[in-house]
């Protein structure tokens, strides 16, 4: 069994309420670090702990708090991202539906770390339940003296209220979010300034992802170095993994950086196998916007090796032959499932969240989806292959927010591994429609495959 | 597309005024903009939608221009600016739900209501629509209905199908 740092508890009747989550230990953060650590201190021990942001860009948790400006009478805010919109994920409902009050008790140490004095959980609108679950366990906290005025006697005040998005996937881009805090549409920001120096009304403020700021509990309660224990290398602690598709046991996992892929897939202390005795052919490694791989690159690299769950390990290769950890969304695709759908799909969904600030974004995920929906709807040209290519080099780099890249890097590493199918969907149009292209051989173990390579060029 | 509707005049209920008051409370002073969105979700969920009248009404309230609400309100999906039926099935049509049958059971729905995308039911009861994302991946296929957002996890052709009568019924012992 691996480590549990944040789940330990979730089976616990009653863990969703302040006396349930006390009796097992909850608040003892608080009280260490109101009580016996400064702010700084604070900002050390997470430091030490190595944390690397949860919500998908896994920058140094530590060091991002350490660049908030402190200029004397200006407030500065923290902001919780609960916004949870990249397709595949959905630790962080999970998190907020089991167990609030880990979220809360972590909002609590991190706002007094950075000198906060009023922070915002800003949750996406859809859910509604959560927020109110939120809601409740913040009027809880709030009764029992965890906030408010002068918490524990220590002096120290802390509003905490619950922010209601109004449904847009890149409000979950920092800027926007503040953006939308604000009242405005979600148009991320051009950066410099960052939100470190001007965020929340202009002032100095950090956002983080509701995962990143729970596991700061652990690392109060244990020690920086006690976390920095567990997990691999720079990959430290655990991290949540949403896991979807055609899985056995599809759900939410806290896994130990450094659990090879092998075995959180087939395993049945995880996802217990490919769901109805099928092949695995792809996956999704971190959310829609890392690149997918082929099941042989997934399990393994491409010099053979087993593939970790861990930021280094998932990145192995680059994009040639490697993926990426991004939010932990892990989506598995069966044998009957068709690439070149999926993508379509994905693009889709980018050219509908695209904020339309820049114009490659804006047009070329317009252009990505059209040109995908009819390669998969039988229309499409063998040219039509290498266009999507282009014009996904063409938004790549080139926009204010990743939003861009994210839309960008998912078909070009679909095309980049399973062009024979998007080349069958060409030849074939009106087989394409009513069937599919199947495994090939994108399950065979990496050595073969290479050996085959070889004899077929001798 | 913004069309705009004829509506009937807009009175916010003194009971809902106080609920947006303890909203404008939670930020600083000056900055009661940010309310924006959490009023606008009351406003919907009071009156189904959230019509230009409605959207003038609460930039009086914030001190807003009217503009600045409509862009709003505009931007993001959840509000809706033309009137929809009173159950509004939201179904999460992106990658991972398809995986396992999101399309099957859209299909299925836009069948048993007997109304494409975005439309109304005869008896004003029910639209339906696809949407992006919930994240709900793992509890796939999903929808959701407003105005609370309660979810409806691992659907198949029969629970769609219970759920819907169920609305029904409901609404006929309300009457
Ligand atoms: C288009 C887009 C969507 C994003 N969505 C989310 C999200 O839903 N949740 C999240 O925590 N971070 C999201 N991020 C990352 C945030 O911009 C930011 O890096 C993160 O909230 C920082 O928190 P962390 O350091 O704790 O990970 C998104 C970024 C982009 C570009
Ligand atoms: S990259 Fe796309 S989403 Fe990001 S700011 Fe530009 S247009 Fe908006
Ligand atoms: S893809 Fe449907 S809930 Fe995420």
């Amino acid at each position: 069994m691996g480590r549990k740092l944040l789940l330990e508890h979730i089976n616990v009747p009653g863990i969703n309420t302040l006396e349930v989550y006390r009796q097992k230990g909850g608040y003892r953060a608080v009280e260490k670090a109101l009580k016996t650590l400064t702010p700084d201190e604070v900002v050390e021990e997470v430091k030490k702990s190595g944390l690397r942001g949860r919500g998908g860009a896994g920058f140094p948790t530590g060091m991002k708090w350490s660049f908030l400006a402190k200029p004397e009478g200006v407030a500065r805010y923290l902001v919780c991202n609960a916004d949870e919109s990249e397709p595949g994920t959905f630790k962080d409902r999970y998190l907020m539906t089991h167990i609030p009050h880990a979220l809360i008790e972590g909002m609590i140490v991190a706002s007094f770390a950075l000198g906060a004095k009023t922070s915002y959980i800003y949750v996406r609108g859809e859910m509604m339940p959560q927020i109110r679950i939120l809601e409740k366990a913040i009027a809880e906290a709030k009764a029992a003296g965890w906030l408010g005025k002068n918490i524990l006697g220590t002096g120290y005040d802390l509003e905490l209220y619950v922010q209601p998005g109004g449904g847009a996937y890149i409000c979950g881009e920092e800027t926007a979010l503040l953006e939308s805090l604000e009242g405005k549409r979600g148009n991320p920001r051009i950066k410099p300034p960052f939100p470190a120096i001007a965020g929340l009304y202009g002032c100095p403020t950090v956002v983080n992802n509701v995962e990143s700021i729970a596991a700061v509990v652990p690392i109060i309660n244990d020690g920086g170095d006690e976390y920095a224990k567990v997990g691999i290398g720079r990959s430290t602690g655990t991290k949540l993994i949403s896991a979807s598709g055609n899985l056995v046991k599809p759900g939410v996992y806290e896994i130990e950086l450094g659990l090879p892929v092998e075995e959180f897939i087939y395993s049945d202390e995880y996802c217990g196998g490919i769901a109805n005795g099928k092949r695995l052919k792809a996956t999704v490694a971190g959310g829609s916007s890392v690149p997918i791989l082929p099941a042989n690159l997934t399990l393994k690299y491409a010099n053979g090796e087993p593939r970790l769950m861990s930021y280094e390990s998932l990145s192995e290769g680059g994009f040639a032959t490697g993926t990426m950890l991004g939010s932990g969304g892990f989506i598995a695709f069966d044998e009957d499932q068709c690439i070149v759908r999926n993508t379509w799909n994905f693009a889709r969904f980018y050219h509908h969240e695209s904020c339309g600030q820049c114009s490659p974004c804006r047009e070329g995920t317009g252009w990505l989806e059209k040109v995908l929906h009819r390669l998969e709807y039988g229309h499409g040209k063998m040219s039509d292959i290498d266009l999507l290519v282009d014009v996904s080099k063409k938004i790549e780099g080139n926009t204010i927010c990743p939003l861009g890249d994210a839309a960008a890097w998912p078909v070009a590493s679909a095309i980049r591994h399973f062009r024979d199918e998007f080349e069958w969907h060409v030849k074939e149009p009106v087989k394409s429609l009513s069937s599919n292209y199947g495994i090939a051989n994108y399950a065979v173990p990496i050595e073969k495959k290479v050996e085959e390579v070889k004899q077929d060029n001798s | 597309m913004l069309k705009v509707e004829e509506t009937q005049p807009v009175e916010f209920s003194s009971a809902l005024v106080e609920k947006f008051d303890e909203i404008v409370s939670r930020y600083p002073a000056g900055k009661q903009k940010s309310a924006l969105l959490p009023i606008l979700h009351l406003v919907q969920a009071e009156l189904g939608w959230t019509s230009p009248l409605a959207m003038d009404k609460v930039a009086e309230y914030l001190n807003i221009e009217p503009i600045e609400v409509y862009e709003v309100a505009s931007f993001y999906s959840m509000y809706f600016l033309q009137p929809k039926g009173k159950y509004v099935l939201e179904v999460c049509r992106t990658g991972p739900c398809c995986l396992v049958g999101a399309e099957k059971i859209m299909d299925h729905i836009e069948h048993k209501l007997g109304v494409k995308e975005g439309e109304v039911t005869a008896d004003g009861l029910f639209s339906w629509r696809g949407v992006e994302c919930l994240a709900a991946c793992g509890y796939a296929p999903v929808l959701q209905i407003g105005p609370d957002y309660t979810f409806y996890e691992n659907l198949t052709e029969q629970s769609v199908d219970t759920l819907i009568d169920n609305l029904k019924n409901k609404q006929d012992l309300r009457q």
